[in-house]
């Protein structure tokens, strides 16, 4: 079976003259699943490039710039669509990726974007989520959480395994500095549990677990658009919200240069922006000229944008996640 | 001891099964290391990982025979209606996907789950179980039935001829205990505490989410990440390494432990038992059989009835994931067993020329369940990506790590069986001058076939649900079933990836029965 399609994979394009030049994006697994942004977007890369885009899974997190970087000058990726701007600085070291010479005007990235490496394709806000039928009350900034009644408990995801825990963490870092790691023993009694994943910590707040779950401030919007169901809410911190931008760089040893600048700028195009809002649940990095889809409007929009810059990140990321250990594991 | 001269055929398969296994073990460790920049060191926090690991693993497996012995112990002297389907079913928490599992715990000992909410009808306080008191649930919920079943197991392959010996001795209680039941015990633990000990000290979503939090980090997390968050490939070399001498440590352990039954052969008939007639038996029997229901039961249902409502909205693509998962576990159930049965011969073989040996690669075939996917799928990843494409091998390697996983299993179920059967009847089958192949058609295959079923079943069902190394290696256009559910998951998707749980884990289950109803078959 396996031999026969691969058969009439190599036959067809010979059969219909010169081959179609192939891009090859590694990603991460659930931007390709057929429910992520991926099928659409290959579709409409597809329709106006004359090539063909491959999207591979290729791991999460730091193991997606581990692999090309395992690879070497022998990968067949041409583009890493995916990585965390925390993750910025330590790609970029690896001297493995090239500028991707695209104008940056024109971003809708809070904060802003002048990175000449890598481009932002979305981007959103880490937030406590509450369901608003159970919680009246819903704390209107850290220091209101620490102080808030006993029974307002939240469910976190493990900054080891999660990028929501990950952000949660230098959240916590950015707001609090030096005295991030007593607020953390602080939190720890409303603390039900820390989970693996995104998942099962959201999955455990909708079953009652814990008032509150960590997610994003966009996670109301799914259940406004995809269930009808106007009771969930992102609770808005005075103190600002950290950001998650995520990027896409064009690896220096692609052997399609030209096609894979196509792709670095057809992802601020319409046909990639506008897939982002429903299917990857962020904020799309250049607001489409249809605007943002209903159930995005009413979101919370945090007061203050927090972030590190890329060449802090890591620093902060490994301090504090000593200090969050350190204060958990009492 | 035996006339018996091993064929060249089960050194050579036999020899070949455990070089795969080392090489997909040790070998991948190697591997990796070789490629790491830096070498690895070890902090404080790792040896706190290793403690907790070895604690809950320890408390988890301990537990978990505790209170199988004596469910086992009323199944197997108790027939009623629906006790076959009940021991099959005994599979089934084992098959949950992990994720779905953690929330049908939660859904009966969660803080806002039935047991709180009874306590809390009742005027007490709300149960907060996170901690290690939630891992110990959860880890018993999923391994005390396989305890259960391997001890039944146990129970089955004593002849009938003893306990009707033991009748007409008037053995009952006590006697009875000491003369058939803990011979076989003593030869059926070990091994199993040494299989759950493994599946709970690589455990890491559900020791970590029911653990409350970084205290409950175990070594899998550890090479988690090392892998994902720091890609350190020295560090996660080491700590894999670390993670195989812990579990080949306990294999040792557990080999150096069993002892054989040495009940001798028998005529096969179907044991009947005259013991626990009383009125005071049968009752504790009863409560005892019942509260395992409840216990077992109680989150199933709650993990279950979670994915109902999504069975209508999983999506177009969810049939062909479903067909390739299938495919998937049916080769590595093929090869799991096939490399089970090897490894068994060869053990048996060793064992009269060559007994400490054989202990070694005993304890050996423990050692793949606790190969790290992380770990191995890169070693795969480092030695094929400079020669073809991985992602061509994608369902092929996922079949292989599978099988691997699946080995220990396997292995367990076959070793015994082969053994007693070698004991019992190689004498005869070489008076009768039997060739090799005429040994495992008329001998081996016959004594095994129930064993093997249980052994296929459960290979099957584990390769079915495993996210494993495909996540290191798939190509969007072929996912496997567990891999699209893990996309509806993260696409927000929640009621329909949980109704792709519930198909994920009827057709797991399916495969079980499946094997198991034809390894039952057999004539007993």
């Amino acid at each position: 079976m396996k031999t026969i399609l691969t058969a009439a994979a190599l036959a067809l394009p010979l059969a219909g003259g010169a081959m179609a030049e192939t891009l090859t994006v590694y990603t991460y697994d659930s931007f390709v699943s057929e429910w992520g942004p991926g099928p659409q977007i290959e579709k409409k890369f597809e329709a106006v490039c004359d090539c063909d885009l491959n999207f591979v899974a290729a791991g999460d997190g730091a193991a997606l710039i581990g692999r090309v970087k395992l690879e070497g000058e022998g990968t067949e990726a041409d583009i890493v669509l995916g990585l965390d701007s925390n993750l910025i600085a330590d790609a970029a070291a690896s001297g493995l990726f090239a500028p991707h010479g695209a104008a940056l005007d024109g971003l809708d990235v809070p904060g802003g974007w002048s990175d000449e490496t890598f481009l932002p394709f979305d981007w959103g806000y880490f937030a406590f989520v509450y369901d608003k039928t159970r919680l009246t009350d819903a704390p209107s900034s850290f220091d209101n959480l620490l102080n808030a009644p006993e029974d307002v408990t939240i469910v976190i995801q493990d900054p080891r395994s999660s990028t929501p825990g990950l952000g949660l963490l230098l959240w916590v870092k950015q707001v609090y500095g030096d005295e991030a790691g007593e607020v953390w023993a602080k939190l720890a009694p409303r603390i039900v549990t820390v989970t693996k994943g995104w998942w099962e910590a959201y999955s455990m707040f909708l079953e009652g677990e814990a008032m509150m779950a960590l997610s994003y401030t966009t996670s109301p919007a799914y259940h406004a658009i995809a269930e009808e169901d106007g009771t969930k809410a992102a609770a808005a911190f005075a103190e600002g919200h950290y950001m998650q931008i995520e990027v896409a760089g064009k690896l220096a040893a692609t052997d399609s240069p030209e096609l894979a600048d196509r792709f670095m700028a057809f992802m601020l195009e319409e046909g990639f922006q506008g897939v982002i809002p429903t299917t990857n649940w962020m904020y799309p990095a250049k607001t489409p000229a249809g605007g943002l889809p209903e159930g995005f409007d009413d979101l919370v929009t945090p007061a203050k944008a927090l972030i590190y810059p890329a060449d802090e990140a890591k620093a902060a990321r490994d301090a504090a996640l000593a200090e969050w250990l350190e204060a958990l594991s009492r | 001891m035996t006339p018996f001269r091993p064929a060249p055929t089960v050194w050579i398969a036999g020899g070949g099964a455990l070089a795969l296994a080392l090489f997909l073990t040790i070998g991948a460790v190697a591997v990796v290391a070789a490629h790491a920049e830096t070498a690895g060191g070890l902090a404080a926090p790792d040896w706190r990982a290793l403690r907790f690991t070895a604690l809950q693993a320890f408390l988890s497996a301990l537990l978990s025979i505790a209170f199988a012995v004596p469910v086992a112990r009323a199944l197997a002297r108790r027939r009623f209606p629906g006790r076959d389907a009940l021991a099959r079913l005994m599979g089934a928490p084992f098959l949950l996907p992990v994720v779905v599992a953690i929330l049908g715990v939660v859904a009966i000992w969660g803080r806002s789950g039935l047991v709180s909410q009874a306590m809390m009808a009742m005027g007490w306080e709300r149960l907060n179980v996170y901690g290690l008191a939630g891992v110990l649930i959860a880890h018993v919920f999923f391994n005390m039935p396989l305890a259960v079943r391997l001890i039944l197991q146990g129970y089955a392959e004593i002849p009938s001829e003893r306990w009707r010996l033991a009748a007409q001795l008037g053995a009952e209680g006590w006697a009875l205990w000491r003369l058939l039941e803990w011979p076989m015990l003593r030869a059926v633990l070990p091994g199993a505490f040494a299989l759950i000990f493994l599946i709970c000290a690589t455990s890491f979503a559900v020791a970590l989410s029911l653990g409350g939090g970084p205290r409950a980090t175990t070594l899998e997390l550890a090479i988690y990440q090392a892998m994902s968050f720091d890609f350190d490939l020295g560090r996660a070399a080491l700590l894999a390494a670390l993670q195989f001498g812990l579990c080949l440590a306990l294999g040792l352990f557990a080999t150096g432990f069993a002892t054989r039954t040495g009940f001798g052969a028998g005529l096969d008939g179907a044991a009947e038992r005259w013991d626990g007639r009383r009125p005071g038996a049968l009752a504790a029997d009863a409560a005892l059989i019942v509260a395992a229901v409840l216990f077992l039961g109680g989150p199933l249902m709650g993990a279950l009835w979670h994915g109902v409502p999504g069975l209508t909205e999983m999506g177009g693509g969810v049939w062909l994931a479903a067909a390739r998962s299938v495919a998937v576990a049916l080769v590595a159930a093929a090869l799991s067993v096939a490399m089970a049965f090897s490894l068994a011969a060869l053990i048996v073989a060793a064992e009269a020329r060559f007994a400490i040996a054989a202990k070694g690669v005993e304890a050996l075939g423990l050692m793949t369940l606790a190969l790290s996917p992380f770990v191995t799928g890169v070693a795969l990843f480092i030695l094929i990506a400079p020669h073809a494409s991985p992602f061509r091998f994608a369902l092929g390697l996922t079949a292989l790590v599978n099988a691997m996983m699946a080995l220990p299993f396997a292995l367990r179920m076959l070793l015994p069986a082969l053994r007693s059967a070698q004991e019992d009847y190689a004498r005869l089958a070489a008076s009768l001058g039997m060739g090799p192949w005429a040994r495992l058609r008329l001998v081996w295959l016959p004594r095994l076939r129930r064993p093997l079923g249980f052994a296929l079943g459960l290979a099957a069902a584990l390769a079915m649900g495993d996210l494993g190394v495909i996540a290191l290696f798939s190509t969007p256009e072929a996912p496997t079933l567990p891999l699209y559910m893990h996309g509806l998951m993260s696409a927000h998707r929640l009621g329909a990836a949980g109704g792709v749980a519930l198909l994920l884990t009827l057709l797991a289950f399916s495969l079980f029965w499946v094997f198991d109803a034809w390894g039952r078959r057999a004539e007993a």
